[in-house]
């Protein structure tokens, strides 16, 4: 891929004094930030890969009831290893990629705050994946306790279990890096003229997640220290024959999973609201709602966390509390969902790629939160707790959301970041089959929860085959689409449709947005001199 | 980048590397806090772990609690391990006195922690024990085999919707200093 890149920096190289390194060194000690964004990218897209053939295995080995293709145990490994891979591997590195491309050129910044810390935070991630991924060749096999990493199963964890606790670590030392950068960026780099409340959203919900990261990250790293200690250093935080308690983890585990979750989601619903005005040809409805929407999303995941556990055996009262506070998040995430249709209504829309999966994700989200709704609800909860109700609740909320976003995304800035206009007619195709089989993959898994089919097991009772079947097919058919996006990708950067797309790439997107006064591709640094003029059609 | 937004940066830097330091132990402050928690408000059925005082209670001879006893071992503790009374009515305010037989199936010395669980947890502050195995460390000989009792009251504060109390044992081998294998 560097070649490919290379070869089109070279044509900008006479341009300009600081160019550049030449060959792969480039990639290794760039501090420049849209190298960085690149890097991240492109490692995102890798993982995301690496969790889907994961997830491919997982639904091969439940398309028929019965033992098929692998090992419970090596099964277990890939539910767990899929979902680290996915949220630690893919979204949040896609996100963190974004977040370098784009904020130094939204805010009008020649580059990131602290560019060498930069560079060290994606390294950093990178030896976390690695040394995750080592532990699926290590004696005992990967971590198969599920992602959240609860005691005492995940204590049973082979020769691995310091290796996950060390990667989480790093990729929790990664973030923190990231977030700090992009907290200093916001604060100290925006051009003259360029205040909070002109800023983005995107740019305004990666300054929320930054400040969700590092409170919550080093958390984490805390509870996994804790399993470490108790483990192989005879501490008892979480074993009850030393006067610990497993529902400590949970707890604490949470008090990070929660916030995690939309650390995930918040970034998300940045790109949605950068997307849907430009297509929508109308300013954002509701902009300073959103960012107080988006701050109170961020407040309330603190408080809510024992929602994850409702059946740990609560008093009335706390399960009450956690009840109505959970629900509460109905409201500001309501404002944002209504925002977006309120900026559609009466908008001369078109359909382009982008906005395709920006409408889906609308949709698709509200069918998410709907469920986690229901699940809020504490008595119900009680049915569908670790079933396949809450699979099917949180892929809605991951899948045709975050990953859906960060397609669009990709179709949105790829004209951008590399001059060349995509081809719109796979484009198209890619949409449509993967918002079909993406129904195909999850919707049935409702079915199937409220069934009862419990989550995490390779085998099943023959009344769940049906539906398994189904979403089997639909995941291979959701797999195999996304080959689809990764030819875009190349197919763009190599010149995709041979058309040279303007600075602004969709009409009147520099009403929108600083990135679209730039050349396409924008030259290696940008911004050097502060920009005059903000756009503020956006707000 | 000019020197004065550098010093800036690295101001911001410290700044929230302290926030991130802090809540690194914070994560460890939970650890107390819960403690704390659970203590104050009884919950989680966690359960004295120090015999307490013999008391004359007014025994309620009206009321009858049915108290279950379960017995079980952690991650296939090479014991054995049951109640030889399973369930029992009580009237609260009396006490009473059931047995528990363990037994080391191995041949060498082990030591053993049996936890208590009490569930609903909110009734665990009314049931109290003045003797228990669970108080302490047990020794066991190798093949050796022993009954131990356990004597308690339910309190006859206990409030009416509690009619049955179950009360879990779980052995925990604790020979080894660690679980490694």
């Amino acid at each position: 891929m560097s070649a490919v890149v290379d070869e089109h920096d070279d044509h900008h190289h006479d341009d300009h004094a600081h160019g550049p390194e030449k060959g792969l060194l480039r990639w290794i000690i760039t501090t420049n930030h849209k190298d960085i964004g690149t890097l991240y990218l492109f490692f995102a897209l890798a993982m995301f890969f690496v969790g889907g053939i994961m997830a491919m295995i997982i639904r091969a080995e439940l398309f028929e009831p019965g033992m098929q293709f692998v090992e419970p145990k090596f099964f277990n490994s890939m539910t767990t290893m899929h979902a680290l891979v996915m949220v630690f591997g893919a979204v949040m590195p896609a996100f963190v990629g974004l977040a370098n491309w784009m904020i130094p050129m939204m805010i009008g910044a020649p580059d990131m705050a602290l560019p060498r810390m930069n560079n060290m935070s994606f390294w950093v991630l990178v030896a976390g994946v690695l040394l995750l991924a080592s532990t699926l060749f290590m004696e005992g096999g990967a971590p198969a306790g599920g992602w959240t990493l609860y005691p005492p199963l995940v204590l049973q964890t082979g020769k691995a279990l310091p290796f996950a606790v060390f990667s989480v670590h790093l990729l929790g030392i990664s973030s923190i890096m990231g977030a700090i950068n992009i907290i200093a960026t916001i604060f100290n780099m925006r051009a003259p003229g360029m205040t909070l409340m002109k800023m983005p959203l995107f740019v305004w919900t990666w300054l929320i997640t930054a400040f969700l990261l590092i409170a919550v990250m080093p958390v984490f790293a805390g509870a996994v220290t804790m399993l470490l200690t108790d483990r192989f250093f005879g501490t008892s935080f979480f074993d009850a024959a030393g006067g610990g308690d497993p529902v400590l983890y949970q707890h604490i585990f949470w008090f990070f999973g929660h916030p995690e979750v939309y650390i995930m989601i918040l970034p998300t619903f940045g790109v949605a609201s950068t997307i849907i005005p430009v297509f929508a040809r109308k300013p954002l409805f509701g902009y300073s709602s959103m960012v107080y929407a988006t701050a109170s999303i961020a407040f309330l995941s603190f408080i809510v966390w024992a929602h994850h556990m409702f059946t740990v055996g609560m008093p009335m009262a706390g399960e009450l509390y956690f009840m109505y506070a959970t629900m509460l998040i109905a409201i500001p995430t309501g404002v944002k969902v209504f925002n977006w249709t309120a900026t559609m209504w009466k908008g001369a829309m078109t359909f382009e790629a982008p906005m395709l999966f920006s409408i889906a994700f609308v949709v698709l989200f509200t069918i998410g939160g709907f469920t986690g709704l229901m699940m809020a609800v504490a008595p119900t909860d009680f049915q569908y707790h670790d079933t396949y109700f809450i699979v099917a609740h949180f892929h809605y909320t991951l899948v045709p959301a975050s990953v859906f976003i960060l397609m669009a995304a990709g179709y949105y800035w790829l004209p951008k970041w590399t001059g060349n206009m995509y081809n719109e007619k796979i484009g198209q195709l890619h949409f449509w089959l993967s918002v079909v089989s993406v129904n195909i993959l999850f919707f049935p898994q409702h079915f199937l929860g409220l069934a009862g089919m419990p989550r995490r097991i390779p085998d099943y009772a023959v009344q769940f085959a049906d539906w398994n079947m189904i979403s089997s097919i639909g995941g291979f058919i959701f797999g195999a689409s996304q080959l689809l996006f990764l030819y875009i990708v190349i197919d763009t950067i190599r010149g995709g449709t041979g058309e040279k797309v303007t600075d602004e790439v969709w009409e009147d997107a520099h009403k929108h947005g600083l990135e679209w006064t730039l050349p396409s591709p924008p030259p290696y640094h940008t911004f050097t001199t502060p920009p005059e003029v903000i756009p503020t059609e956006h707000i | 980048m000019n020197e004065e937004i550098k010093k800036k940066n690295t101001r911001l830097v410290r700044k929230l590397l302290l926030i991130a330091v802090a809540m690194f132990g914070f994560g460890y402050a939970l650890v107390p806090i819960y403690d704390v928690l659970c203590d104050i408000t009884g919950l989680n059925g966690k359960v004295e772990s120090q015999a307490v005082k013999e008391i004359i209670y007014p025994i309620d001879k009206n009321r009858e609690i049915t108290v279950e006893f379960i017995t079980s071992l952690n991650e296939a503790a090479p014991m054995l391990f049951r109640a030889e009374t399973k369930k029992l009515k009580v009237h609260p305010g009396e006490y009473y006195t059931v047995n528990f037989y363990a037994e080391n199936k191995t041949n060498k010395v082990m030591k053993a922690q049996a936890i208590p669980s009490i569930s609903p947890g909110l009734a665990a502050e009314y049931f109290k024990k003045t003797e228990c195995f669970c108080f302490t460390e047990q020794t066991f000989n190798a093949r050796e085999g022993r009954t131990m009792p356990v004597r308690f009251v339910v309190n006859p504060d206990l409030p009416k919707q509690y009619k049955t109390i179950t009360l879990a044992y779980t052995f925990f081998d604790n020979t080894k200093p660690d679980n490694t294998k």
